[in-house]
């Protein structure tokens, strides 16, 4: 195997107290610490710990967005990605782009660069859709691994390990291949100083969409965005007598 | 920025400070002048242009996420040592080399982007902040500071990657604050290839575990223009595989406990002469200038440590309830609240503010550094004291926190120069720099004939002083919505350079009415080699300041013209960054102006009060009393007042 390609989402940091714009169009994103989406970050890892396992030979970092994707890019430069490209939609534009228009645009890459395999996090913390890795393999109608918390290489297939409801699945992918990376996979390392500090020699590939030939026209738009309801508060009630009362009060049983 | 570089030699290739001098805030304010290049506009505002911007950015989330994640500093103190996957942790974050050039290995960083970064650290664990400052910040600065290219390319890649040690090697059983006193020698061989080292040190941080030490000792150096030969301090570089370097177990400590500080020996350990750092006889240049460089560092690690206590305070008192209401709505929270609110803005801005000037070529800045060492320690004291007390019970806890940031403070107000000593420091630099620009006025004083005018003149201001009137002096620079704290940050530069002219007065005064007596004659002496030779002892006669003042027993004096100019610069350093704020709009700024206001107001209050102890007459009987008590009880050996239950009880 040769070159792996990852996807590299910036998204709102995960610490952060998210906060619904006043005109419910979004939610407030300037001035708003971002990072690598956590799920991503466990990707990155995987394919430095394939280069480290000497199954990898290079890993290429894409991320589509607007220009502070680049510092995105950066850590997964320092994390141990050999290059990195851009792949530049402006603020305006990136307000409607949705999992199919990445997608599309890692299906691209993929075939461009020649990749092996195409590793992503399972789902962005922020959007939760969870099917990038879905689509992009369909695009390429390459096999699909996804949700995974383990991967070996052995000859020219991937032995994959799936945590899925009430045990343990195991399924082989071929390669060429597409994974998405679940929680467990690995404990991402730390971007070092020195790392951090070499990560801004290395390459950095600027693109638009329009490179990839993909079109970024909406396919739906955002009525509004709210806040969820917040919970009302609760009563305590004394004995189960009490709660079987209440509950018929409600109209629950 | 104009000022880098404004420092030359003479033709005898001598250093000539005066220029150096001139631009350095506090040096000015000894002599009632607000010079203000390096303090508006607010330094660090500029100090780092997009790519160190976009570097620190990249390299202050890491370092963060390590101390909230791997680091425990609640175990490292437990143990007693870092543990040994966060030491591991550490050197491959970088953490060992943070501001060693990349050419050797290091992360390059500048001054602020430093502070930046132990800031986080001093937030966290201080601990390991000691463990990595006594290695980069004192232990091998001196080779980024005075080595030679060969020293830097032998040394520097494998300390900067944490795979050695190093230590600063200057205390003695028998010097502590008297640096010079050191009683470790180095004398050259027959073959004059290497410097044989006999003695010993103790408290050295990192002494235990280090590989490369730089080491003071006294040499034999001969006058060139006498032919006498004298002992002087030479700095070395020493490596532990030299041979007859020995160290001590690890001592049993109050705080920092993580911090290994040891005692360390030296028996005829062979130094090759190539390992001679900054020159032979140097060495208590090189002593001061490493510190000296490192000052600023401690006050940002420091400014970490009270927003982390600061922060531990605000949500007990937020979540607290007594009395029906929580705690953070009585007055007497709240006046702690923004007490300490104040000081950590104080101390961040003057620590960021040394920090920036010494990264755009500064020269001069040792009494800034140095106050920016005793704020900042005394402090994140105070923070980590009032802390407690709104935490009340539950900050006597272990599991809050709190008690470990105590023990690990307080050393802080002790090492590299106690606040007493770095008090002094200030006030005699200052006070020397200003004996050399008065020389006029103190010739005259000495022979009225002379320049009867400029007498009259000086003896109206002093009169106008005593009266509490002063003519203020204009500082430039502060925002407009400033303009009454940059007025009273003038009038108290005014008070102070007036009260630093009456204090050379007094010492005048003296050196006439005693003559020739012993005493006095020494003071006279000084008198003397200040006014002719102003500069040519610089920097770092330092112990023989202190001991002439210390013969007029004029500390009672010095401590408030110190505790005077610690507020002025402070004050100037509030204004300054708060005139930022405000400038570029920050959503704070609103927030700050209310800090500024209310800081400036108080250390002007402060001012006033330290510069009238020094001539009221009941502070010169409060003086001449406490002396006496503590005499007296010296002398004693123990409290002598009876008992109150009578003398047999
Ligand atoms: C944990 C720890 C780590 C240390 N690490 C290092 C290290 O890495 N390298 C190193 O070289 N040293 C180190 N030291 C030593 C430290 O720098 C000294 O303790 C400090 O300089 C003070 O010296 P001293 O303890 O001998 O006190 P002294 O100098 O004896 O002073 C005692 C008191 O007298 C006051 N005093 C002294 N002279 C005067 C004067 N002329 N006028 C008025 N007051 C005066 C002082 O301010 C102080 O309050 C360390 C110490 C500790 C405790």
């Amino acid at each position: 195997m040769a070159r792996v390609l990852v996807g590299c989402k910036r998204v709102i940091d995960y610490a952060v107290k998210i906060r619904v714009k006043p005109d419910k169009t979004g939610v407030v994103k300037q001035n708003v610490k971002h990072s690598l989406n956590p799920f991503d970050e466990i990707a990155v890892e995987e394919a430095v710990r394939m280069k480290e396992k000497k199954i990898a030979t290079e890993i290429v970092a894409l991320s589509c967005g607007p220009s502070q994707c680049q510092e995105t890019l950066r850590t997964a430069l320092a994390m141990g990605a050999d290059k990195a490209i851009h792949v530049e939609i402006p603020d305006k534009d990136y307000e409607h782009v949705t999992s199919l228009h990445v997608s599309k645009i890692l299906a691209k890459a993929a075939k461009e660069i020649n990749a092996d395999v195409v590793i992503v996090g399972k789902q962005s913390i922020d959007d939760d859709s969870a099917q990038t890795a879905q689509m992009v393999a369909a695009l390429l109608d390459w096999p699909q691994a996804t949700f995974i918390s383990k991967a070996e290489k052995v000859d020219n297939v991937l032995k994959i390990t799936r945590e899925i409801d009430g045990g343990l699945e195991n399924i082989t992918a071929k390669l060429p291949a597409v994974i998405s990376a679940d929680l467990r996979l690995n404990e991402p390392r730390y971007a070092t100083l020195p790392n951090i500090m070499k990560a801004k020699k290395k390459p950095m590939e600027k693109k638009t969409p329009k490179d990839f030939e993909v079109d970024l026209s909406s396919r739906f738009d955002v009525i509004s965005v709210v806040d969820p309801p917040s919970r009302e508060a609760g009563v305590k009630v004394e004995s189960v007598d009490d709660l079987v009362s209440k509950l018929k009060d409600a109209g629950v049983v | 920025m104009h000022y880098k570089n404004q420092f030359y030699y003479d033709n005898q290739q001598k250093f000539v400070m005066d220029i150096l001098y001139r631009l350095s805030f506090c040096m000015n304010i000894f002599r009632g002048k607000a010079v203000t290049e390096q303090v508006f506009p607010f330094p660090a505002v500029d100090v780092l242009d997009e790519e160190r911007k976009e570097t620190l950015d990249a390299l202050v989330d890491p370092v963060s996420k390590f101390f909230e994640e791997v680091n425990d500093a609640a175990k490292n103190d437990e143990l007693e040592k870092i543990e040994d996957h966060t030491l591991e942790g550490l050197k491959e974050l970088g953490a060992f080399g943070l501001q060693v050039p990349v050419d050797f290995g290091g992360i390059g960083l500048s001054n602020t982007q430093y502070a930046r970064l132990v800031e986080i650290v001093g937030s966290h664990d201080l601990g390991v902040g000691i463990a990595l400052g006594a290695h980069q910040s004192i232990g091998f600065k001196g080779i980024t500071l005075f080595g030679n290219e060969e020293q830097k390319a032998k040394y520097l890649p494998k300390l900067a990657a944490g795979q050695e040690f190093a230590a600063y090697s200057l205390t003695e059983p028998a010097s502590g604050s008297d640096a010079n006193s050191i009683r470790t020698k180095a004398e050259l061989s027959a073959d004059g290839k290497h410097y044989v080292l006999n003695g010993s040190k103790i408290w050295i941080s990192n002494g235990g575990i280090a590989d490369i030490f730089t080491v003071f000792a006294k040499t034999p150096v001969k006058d060139s223009k006498t032919g006498d030969t004298k002992d002087k301090i030479t700095a070395f570089i020493v490596e532990r595989g030299f041979g007859g370097v020995s160290s001590g177990p690890p001592e049993k400590k109050m705080g920092i406990k993580c911090s290994n500080t040891a005692e360390v020996y030296f028996e005829d350990t062979k130094v090759p002469v190539e390992n001679v750092l900054g020159g032979v006889g140097e060495g208590f240049k090189v002593a001061m200038m490493i510190l000296n460089n490192g000052r600023f560092g401690m006050a940002a690690a420091l400014s970490g440590t009270m927003k982390s206590c600061i922060a531990k305070a605000v949500d007990h008192a937020q979540n607290r309830k007594q009395f029906a209401k929580n705690i953070h709505e009585y007055g007497a929270i709240q006046e702690k609240i923004a007490e300490m609110v104040m000081r950590h803005y104080a101390t961040e801005s003057m620590a960021y503010m040394v920090a920036a000037n010494m990264d755009k070529g500064a020269k001069e800045f040792q009494i800034e550094a140095a106050i920016s060492k005793v704020y900042g320690s005394e402090a994140a004291w105070f923070c980590c004291d009032t802390a407690m007390q709104i935490l009340g019970g539950m900050s006597y806890m272990k599991d809050t926190g709190l008690e470990r940031v105590m023990r690990d403070l307080r050393i802080f107000r002790i090492f590299e120069g106690t606040n007493d000593i770095l008090r002094l420091f200030v006030a005699l630099t200052g006070i020397q720099y200003a004996g050399g620009h008065l020389r006029d006025v103190l010739a005259a004083l000495k022979s009225p004939v002379s320049n009867p005018g400029l007498l009259v003149g000086k003896a109206v201001e002093k009169a106008k002083r005593s009266m509490g009137v002063v003519s203020p002096i204009s500082v430039v620079g502060a925002h407009s919505e400033l303009a009454a704290e940059a007025d009273k940050l003038g009038t108290c530069i005014a008070m102070f350079g007036g009260s630093v002219e009456d204090l050379w007065q007094i010492v005048l005064l003296m050196t006439d009415l005693y003559s020739p007596s012993g005493r006095v004659g020494a003071v006279h002496l000084y008198f003397l080699i200040i006014c002719s030779k102003q500069y040519e002892h610089g920097l770092f006669n330092f112990a023989e300041r202190v001991s002439c003042f210390c013969f007029l027993d004029e500390q009672f004096l010095l401590w408030r013209i110190a505790e005077a100019a610690m507020d002025i610069y402070s004050m100037s350093a509030v204004i300054s960054r708060c005139s930022a704020a405000l400038t570029s709009g920050l959503p704070s700024s609103e927030h700050e102006k209310v800090i500024c206001q209310t800081y400036v107001e108080k250390a002007t209050q402060r001012v006033k009060d330290n510069l009238g102890e020094l001539t009221s007459t009941p502070h010169q009987a409060i003086f001449k009393n406490m002396s006496l008590i503590s005499k007296q009880t010296v002398a004693n050996a123990g409290v002598i007042a009876q008992h109150p239950l009578g003398g047999s009880l």
